[in-house]
């Protein structure tokens, strides 16, 4: 215990001693959280639509302006042909090209009934697919106001008509920062976490300073833990100015204690931070450290739930998620700060979290070798 | 000499690095407060050996113990028994002189009051009270060394190991740092040193000589260079190193 102490003053001063580091902890976390949940929005906006109107009366003017007013939509084109405006598709300058046809007003009021034509620029998918189903829904609605205009609805319709109307829980309006910043936050303490422990190892090895600590009687998993202690206090500090910022600038309060939070977290981080060290033991350069965690938070974090949902996806994926770390530590922050949930709800998870935490450490003590 | 006076024992030992002989069947003792010379041109084998003995390295075959315990099965306790100060500089340059003095002596599990006490009498030996709390980074290599070597001997150590202590080090501190070796020796502490500089290696008690791998010599200064009908060590390293296939 005594050497212990040694080990955690001396990380600590050279932990704070190094201006980026300290940089780093405290700044990285604000500017993230304040910059990535506002351009890394989920809603589709700003979609280029061309009309190509062959009608041009009031009607069509009517639903176009409803379209542009829906804010989703730039009107980037009004053009004669379809010809014409499928050649700013082509120049990517159009995502969405809306033909109107001739006699679109005569056959709404008389037939009762139109087609109207919508192209959609599918390089770009998720705009592509979203834009093309707003303007349907946009499309829709207009259709539902016409008719409401034209015919007086008979007291009870003909046609049963189901309604859907869905409520939002723990998420009233939507609002997507609620649902994004507590997965960032989740990303960025991994991310702290897994890159000061997995460099900090291969760093004395670097300078040739593990040599001199080898060449001591000091026990090996003590050394781990005098590594592992350190960068866990200071996840914990990056952890908590995310949870400041979320309050004070998303007015993001958690719903569920923060207790929990802070309860799931530290076992979370034992493994975050076993892993970062594992990957230390294995590599003998800073540079081989930085590509190896490169590699896996890819992947954890791109399967890790924040922006893809993990349910679609496919089976073999949702294996691999399994033995994600991050996959849990995002869950359990939507589950903790937007639910509410408590220390049982996320039992499973802390279960999960400690298993790794225990395998990777253990590894990481065994394949520290002082002797090879 | 008694059997007991022996603090390093070693018996063919050899390491391997695949096809690659580094050590090859080294056998030699050395006995307790020996000022021990351990010479070889760049590659002959000398800081692979030095590793074994240390514990840092195991051995691929052959026997030796350091203090009584067994390279293979009690390099803890090895540990615990010696001090060792690397060919590259490996104190924290990013910490102050005074804390890697304490970071170490804790490591070694030296008291509170023995570190208080140790610190104040290393500072004084060495003149570096005014640098104290300077980062040992900032200090020019002489003194780095001579820091390093006290810290290696903080513990008090049973053998200390030494690789090229005073690599590119000047005279005047070569000559205060081979002080500090024999003062140390004085006081008991086996020293195992390895260096370029032939006029150190008239300082040791006994030298060996390496060459791709093996020990070719080991005597006292004297008589090397009796048998080598040889003026300087310097005559009678450049006999035996020039036949040597392995180099830089």
């Amino acid at each position: 215990m005594r050497t212990l102490r040694f080990l955690l003053r001396k990380e600590f001063r050279q932990i704070f001693r190094d201006k980026a580091i300290v940089a780093m902890i405290f700044f990285m976390p604000m500017v993230q959280l304040i910059l990535m949940p506002l351009a890394a929005d989920y809603e589709v906006r700003n979609i280029n639509l061309s009309v190509v109107d062959h009608d041009k009366s009031p009607y069509s003017q009517k639903l176009i302006s409803k379209i542009v007013a829906s804010g989703y939509f730039r009107l980037t084109g009004y053009n004669a042909s379809f010809k014409e405006a499928f050649g700013l598709i082509e120049s990517d300058k159009a995502d969405l090209i809306l033909e109107i046809p001739h006699d679109f007003e005569r056959n709404l009021i008389r037939e009762d009934h139109e087609k109207l034509f919508v192209a959609v620029n599918a390089i770009n998918g998720t705009k592509a697919s979203l834009g093309g189903s707003y303007l349907g829904n946009i499309i829709a609605d207009f259709n539902a106001d016409i008719r409401m205009q034209l015919v007086t609805p008979p007291r009870f319709s003909q046609f049963p008509v189901i309604d859907v109307v869905a409520s939002n829980w723990f998420n009233p309006v939507l609002n997507y920062k609620v649902f994004i910043v507590p997965g960032i936050l989740a990303i960025l303490v991994t991310m702290v976490g897994g890159f000061l422990s997995a460099l900090n190892i291969v760093r004395e090895k670097e300078i040739g300073t593990i040599e001199q600590i080898n060449v001591t009687p000091i026990r090996k998993h003590i050394f781990i833990i005098g590594k592992l202690v350190p960068f866990w206090v200071l996840a914990n500090i990056v952890f908590t100015i995310g949870l400041l910022v979320a309050r004070f600038v998303y007015g993001i309060i958690p719903v569920g204690s923060l207790l929990t939070l802070y309860a799931f977290i530290s076992v979370y981080l034992l493994a975050v931070l076993g892993f970062g060290l594992l990957v230390s033991t294995f590599c003998d350069t800073q540079q081989q450290a930085m590509f190896i965690m490169f590699f896996f938070m890819m992947l954890f974090i791109l399967l890790g739930g924040l922006f893809t949902s993990i349910d679609s996806m496919p089976e073999w994926a949702k294996l691999i998620t399994r033995v994600n770390p991050v996959r849990y530590m995002i869950e359990v922050m939507r589950m903790v700060i937007l639910k509410g949930s408590s220390f049982a709800d996320i039992l499973p998870h802390v279960g999960v979290v400690a298993l790794m935490a225990v395998i990777l450490n253990g590894w990481a003590i065994l394949n520290y070798k002082k002797t090879n | 000499m008694m059997q007991d006076d022996k603090v390093i024992v070693c018996e063919k030992l050899t390491k391997r690095f695949g096809d690659f002989v580094a050590t090859n069947e080294i056998t030699f003792d050395v006995h307790k407060g020996e000022i021990f010379g351990f010479l070889g041109a760049n590659g002959a084998g000398k800081t692979t050996a030095m590793r074994m003995l240390c514990g840092l390295s195991a051995p691929s075959s052959g026997k030796a113990t350091i203090a009584g315990y067994d390279v293979y099965t009690q390099t803890e306790q090895i540990k615990r028994n010696i001090g060792y100060m690397s060919q590259k500089f490996s104190l924290y340059e990013n910490l102050t002189v005074l804390e890697n003095i304490e970071f170490f002596g804790g490591i070694y599990g030296l008291s509170d009051e023995r570190i208080k006490s140790k610190t104040e009498e290393l500072l004084q030996r060495l003149g570096l009270k005014s640098e104290a709390n300077k980062l040992v980074g900032s200090l020019p290599l002489g003194w780095k060394q001579k820091l390093s070597f006290s810290v290696a001997v903080l513990h008090e150590p049973k053998i200390v190991f030494l690789d090229e202590p005073t690599g590119g080090v000047d005279p005047v501190t070569r000559r205060q740092f081979w002080d500090m070796i024999y003062e140390a020796a004085h006081d008991g502490i086996t020293v195992f040193v390895t260096t370029h500089y032939m006029d150190e290696a008239e300082y040791c008690n006994r030298i060996s000589i390496m060459v791709d791998g093996k020990m070719e010599v080991l005597d006292t200064p004297a008589n090397l260079k009796n048998s080598f009908h040889a003026r300087s060590m310097d005559e009678v390293f450049y006999q035996l190193a020039r036949g040597a296939k392995r180099g830089d």
